[in-house]
């Protein structure tokens, strides 16, 4: 049971990790989209520059952002998520039914 | 009757028939018939999880309403929409592997078996499952609705036989093939979502005579439109950031979505479909409201918003091409209309009539419940869409919100949250559903409160709710089994 109950917590600290790990991608989400979006949109529509064709905050917030955006999950994906077992090992049955017993 | 457009129309149904059959047949021999009518059995890859959660996800309102508020509104309503790139990654890392292992060891098929085992309480049970029957059912209608209007314009039938061709499109697979035909659905619908609205974005951008002339021509008619503050100048930066709730993080407490975030296989599974849904709904959403304002100075002058995709598709491709594109917002709705379905029908047999009306009802009769169920919930859809309410997007928001307000907090403390308990749960969804509907109908009268969405306020009040019953009335730190809880004590 003891052995059972770390493994149990070992697997929640990845889970719990990841889960912050989305909070970040949410934050510098916002921040990213919420900056180029109202820091450069918010003068007047004569007078913005232009990027690749687009408006300049359109290209930064919308266009590069949500490229950016791929790109992070791409790397979260690929280095920080951890491969984990998500069903209970067997053995550790086997414990609780002779416990049970 | 136009061909052109109806015949891949045709095609799509005839391609998610055949796909609704053979799932059912792998039904028959699998053994659980409820983890597999309602969750597939747990065992679906990257692929399928990412698409059928965008699918699910992304409903008429991505396809119609939202692009044709862009229409109207200009670029503030694309960045409003771009709130939504997060619920790519956002539901399955918050959730995450905790829910899948949790879920696992409760034996959860629904999202409410997870409240159910982790607050015992009935209470938390039976007002989750009237929510999400009141709620979802609204949902659903709109997009019945949607659906239903989308075939009209395409096929020039009437709107009741329109409504009545995709009752029994829907119902057809749903009822015979369940979660599995639903997400196997999902995913080609996904795809068809995917590539039909990047052709059509290149579509508009040719017929439009390229990026500089666009923005010169929408800058002639109104320069706020390609401002962030809407063709009025009065959409706020406020409002607009309150949409990272309502559709951006809050897309967590959906159990339509929730309950697909506990169906995969394993670590890898979700992985993959945490790249491939950002990707998928990042780049669905920003083509389609590009699309919506694009088609502005293509063709002013539409009234209906609604109509703008279905009418823009017409006017700059080929019929057979437009045919295959318009499958694309059929299909969001289709694979929308599904889930919810299937959903609301899981809350009526699962958590209601297993729980508290027959619990030792046999396999035999679960299965004619189930599938009973389901088909009665698609009939009074049809009878209430048949004379339906004038603003599909709204309605549908409402819904969304409202689940949101009820089950942010139980979903997300219940997993994180040791002294996270009953009392907490019950006084945070009795909280967040009842403000939800006072400062829905408080915005209607006198404008938004505090200039954000409906759904911002209810959420933090719910929060606070949550947390102070749950210290006032303390239970003891809850510990999660260790073991799957059918084999424990």
């Amino acid at each position: 049971m003891k052995k059972n109950e770390k493994k149990q917590e070992w697997r929640f600290a990845v889970a719990n990790k990841e889960a912050l790990i989305g909070c970040g991608l949410v934050i510098i989400n916002f921040v990213w989209w919420y900056g180029f979006a109202y820091g450069l949109g918010s003068k007047p529509p004569e007078e913005y520059t232009y990027v690749l064709g687009f408006p300049a905050w359109i290209f930064f917030s919308l266009i590069l952002g949500t490229l950016v955006m791929f790109f992070l999950v791409f790397l979260v994906v690929k280095f920080l998520l951890t491969d984990i077992p998500l069903e209970d090992e067997e053995e550790s049955n086997e414990e609780d039914e002779v416990m049970n017993l | 009757m136009k061909w052109g457009v109806i015949t891949p129309l045709l095609i799509l149904l005839a391609i998610v028939f055949v796909v609704g059959m053979w799932s059912s047949r792998k039904l028959d021999k699998s053994e659980g018939f409820l983890s597999d009518y309602f969750l597939g059995s747990r065992e679906f890859g990257g692929l399928l999880l990412a698409m059928t959660m965008v699918a699910t996800y992304a409903s008429a309102s991505s396809f119609l309403g939202g692009p044709g508020a862009a229409y109207s509104i200009g670029f503030g309503w694309v960045l409003l929409a771009m709130t939504q790139v997060a619920t790519g990654y956002f539901v399955l890392l918050i959730l995450g592997k905790k829910f899948a292992i949790i879920a696992r060891r409760y034996n959860a098929i629904t999202f409410i078996d997870f409240l159910k085992e982790r607050y015992k309480s009935t209470a938390v049970v039976l007002i989750s499952a009237v929510s999400i029957i009141v709620f979802l059912f609204s949902a659903m209608a709109a997009q019945w609705v949607g659906g239903a209007y989308l075939i009209q314009s395409l096929t020039g039938v009437s709107y009741i036989g329109a409504l009545f061709i995709f009752t029994i499109a829907v119902l057809i697979y749903v009822i015979v093939g369940g979660f599995r035909a639903v997400v196997v659905t999902d995913a080609v619908q996904g795809i068809i979502m995917l590539v039909g609205t990047l052709l059509l974005l290149v579509g508009v951008i040719i017929a439009g005579g390229g990026l500089s002339n666009l923005f010169a021509d929408l800058t002639a008619i109104n320069p706020n439109l390609i401002s962030p503050f809407g063709a009025d100048g009065n959409l706020t930066a406020a409002y607009v950031s309150s949409y990272w709730i309502l559709v951006g993080v809050g897309v967590v407490a959906l159990p339509q979505i929730a309950v697909r975030a506990m169906s995969y296989k394993d670590s890898k599974s979700m992985h993959r479909a945490i790249l491939i849904g950002t990707v998928v709904v990042g780049t669905i959403m920003l083509s389609m409201h590009l699309i919506g304002v694009f088609a502005r100075p293509i063709m002013p002058g539409i009234e209906v918003a609604d109509q703008v995709i279905p009418l823009i598709a017409l006017e700059v491709l080929p019929p057979w091409l437009a045919g295959i594109l318009l499958a694309a917002p059929l299909a969001a709705i289709m694979s929308t209309v599904d889930s919810l379905l299937l959903m609301v029908s899981s809350s009526v047999v699962k958590d209601v009539y297993i729980n508290y009306v027959k619990p030792d009802a046999s396999i035999k009769q679960v299965k004619s419940v189930s599938m009973g169920v389901t088909a009665i919930v698609g009939i009074v859809a049809f009878l209430l869409a048949i004379s339906p309410p004038d603003l599909l997007i709204f309605l549908n928001l409402f819904a969304i919100g409202g689940l949101e307000s009820a089950f942010m907090w139980p979903m997300i403390l219940g997993l994180y949250w040791k002294y996270a308990n009953k009392s907490g749960a019950l006084a945070s969804m009795v909280t967040g559903l009842g403000s939800y509907i006072a400062i829905h109908y408080y915005n209607q009268a006198y404008g938004d409160l505090l200039g954000v969405h409906t759904v911002t306020v209810p959420v933090f009040l719910s929060l606070i709710v949550f947390v102070v019953f749950s210290l006032l009335f303390k239970e003891k730190a809850y510990e999660f089994p260790t073991q799957n809880i059918r084999k424990g004590a």
